[in-house]
C-alpha cells in the first residue's frame, strides 16, 4: 500500500534531466533514487563501500611494495606455467581472467533474459555463470597450493624475495576468491528462485517479506559485475607491476 | 510498478563489450608476454585497466541509463581514492628512502 502510494508521487512530477535533474533529485525531500528500485540504489551503496575496502587494500600494497628494499618477486615468473616442456608466463592468471570475464559476460545476458521474463534462459545463464565461478574458485584453490606447497610461500615469508609479498598475496586474492564464493552461492539461490517461478508470480522472499521480481537477477549482476572489476585492478596492479 | 520497471537494451551491445573487454585483457597480457618494461608498461597496463573498468560499469552495470543522481553518489566518491594513492605514493617513497639511509649504515 504504502509502496504503490510512493510509485505514484514518484511519478506525479516530471523528472528533469542533467544536472538540473540531479539538484532537483537531491532536494525532493523524498527519495533521492528515483526509477531505481531501493535494493539496487542499496546494493551500489554496498559496492561502493566494497571499493573502499578493496582499495585500502591496493594502496597499502603499493605502500609496502614501494617501501621494501628487499626485491619483490616477479609475479611473471612466479605465476608461470611450464605446459608440455613450454614455459608460459603468467598463463595460469590469463585464464583466470578470461573465466571471469566470460561469468560476466553470462551474467549480463541473464538479466536481459531476466527482463524479457524468460525464465529457462534466464535460469541456465545463471547456472552458467555460477559454475565459471565455481571453476574461478578452483583455480585460484590451485594457485594457492602452487604457491604454498611448492613454493613456499608463507604470509611473513618466501624464498624469492621480500617477505612482504606472501601477505599481500593472500589478504588480497582471499579476499576476493570469498567474494567470488559468496557469489557463487547467491547465484545458486537466485537461479532456483527464477527456477520455481518466484520472480513470475512475486511470491514474497523468504527473509524480506518483500515481492520478487526481476530486478532481483540485475542487483545480483552489480554484484557478480563488481568481481569481475575488482579483478580487472588486481589483474593490473599485483600480476603485471 | 512503471517506477521499477528494468532496462531493457539490445543485445547486440553485451557481445560487443563482451568482446571489446576480452580483446583489452589479450592485449594487457601480451603487454606482460612481450616484457614491456618502463613508462610504456605503465601507460599501457593502467590504460587498459581504466578501459576495461569503465566498459563494466558503464555498460554490464547499467551505469550508462541510471538517472545522474545515482551516477554521481556512486562515481563521485572514488575519486577521493586519489589522494590517498598520492599519500601512499609519498608515504613508500619516505619509508624506502629512510630504509635505504639507515639499513645501508647498519651493514
Amino acid at each position: 500500500m504504502t509502496q504503490s502510494a510512493q510509485a505514484t508521487t514518484a511519478g506525479a512530477l516530471p523528472l528533469l534531466d542533467g544536472t538540473p535533474g540531479v539538484i532537483a533529485d537531491w532536494s525532493s525531500d523524498q527519495r533521492a533514487f528515483k526509477r531505481t528500485p531501493w535494493g539496487k540504489a542499496m546494493m551500489w551503496i554496498f559496492l561502493l563501500s566494497d571499493t573502499f575496502i578493496f582499495s585500502c587494500f591496493l594502496i597499502a600494497y603499493g605502500t609496502v611494495r614501494m617501501s621494501t628494499t628487499i626485491p619483490w618477486p616477479n609475479p611473471s615468473e612466479v605465476f608461470a606455467l611450464t605446459i608440455g616442456g613450454t614455459h608460459v608466463p603468467l598463463l595460469l592468471i590469463a585464464i583466470m581472467t578470461f573465466v571471469l570475464i566470460t561469468s560476466s559476460g553470462t551474467m549480463a545476458l541473464a538479466v536481459n533474459y531476466g527482463y524479457r521474463k524468460n525464465k529457462m534462459v534466464t535460469f541456465w545463464l545463471l547456472l552458467a555463470t555460477a559454475l565459471l565461478g565455481a571453476a574461478f574458485v578452483g583455480m585460484q584453490a590451485f594457485e594457492w597450493t602452487k604457491l604454498i606447497v611448492d613454493e613456499g610461500v608463507r604470509p611473513w615469508g618466501n624464498p624469492m624475495g621480500a617477505p612482504q609479498f606472501g601477505a599481500i598475496f593472500f589478504m588480497v586474492t582471499g579476499f576476493h576468491g570469498t567474494h567470488v564464493s559468496i557469489g557463487v552461492l547467491f547465484l545458486g539461490i537466485m537461479a532456483v528462485k527464477v527456477l520455481r517461478g518466484n520472480m513470475d508470480t512475486g511470491k514474497p522472499g523468504f527473509m524480506t517479506g518483500r515481492k520478487q521480481d526481476y530486478n532481483m537477477v540485475e542487483i545480483m549482476g552489480l554484484y557478480w559485475h563488481f568481481v569481475d572489476l575488482v579483478w580487472v585492478f588486481i589483474f593490473a596492479v599485483f600480476y603485471l607491476w | 510498478m512503471s517506477s521499477n520497471e528494468g532496462q531493457q537494451h539490445p543485445l547486440g551491445i553485451y557481445f560487443q563489450i563482451w568482446i571489446l573487454l576480452f580483446a583489452l585483457s589479450a592485449a594487457s597480457y601480451m603487454v606482460d608476454y612481450m616484457q614491456f618494461q618502463g613508462y610504456l608498461r605503465w601507460f599501457l597496463i593502467i590504460s587498459f585497466m581504466m578501459l576495461k573498468a569503465g566498459l563494466i560499469v558503464a555498460v554490464f552495470m547499467h551505469m550508462l541509463w541510471e538517472r545522474l543522481a545515482l551516477v554521481y553518489a556512486i562515481i563521485v566518491p572514488p575519486l577521493l581514492l586519489l589522494v590517498f594513492v598520492g599519500i601512499g605514493t609519498l608515504e613508500g617513497d619516505y619509508t624506502f628512502l629512510t630504509r635505504e639511509i639507515f639499513f645501508a649504515g647498519a651493514e
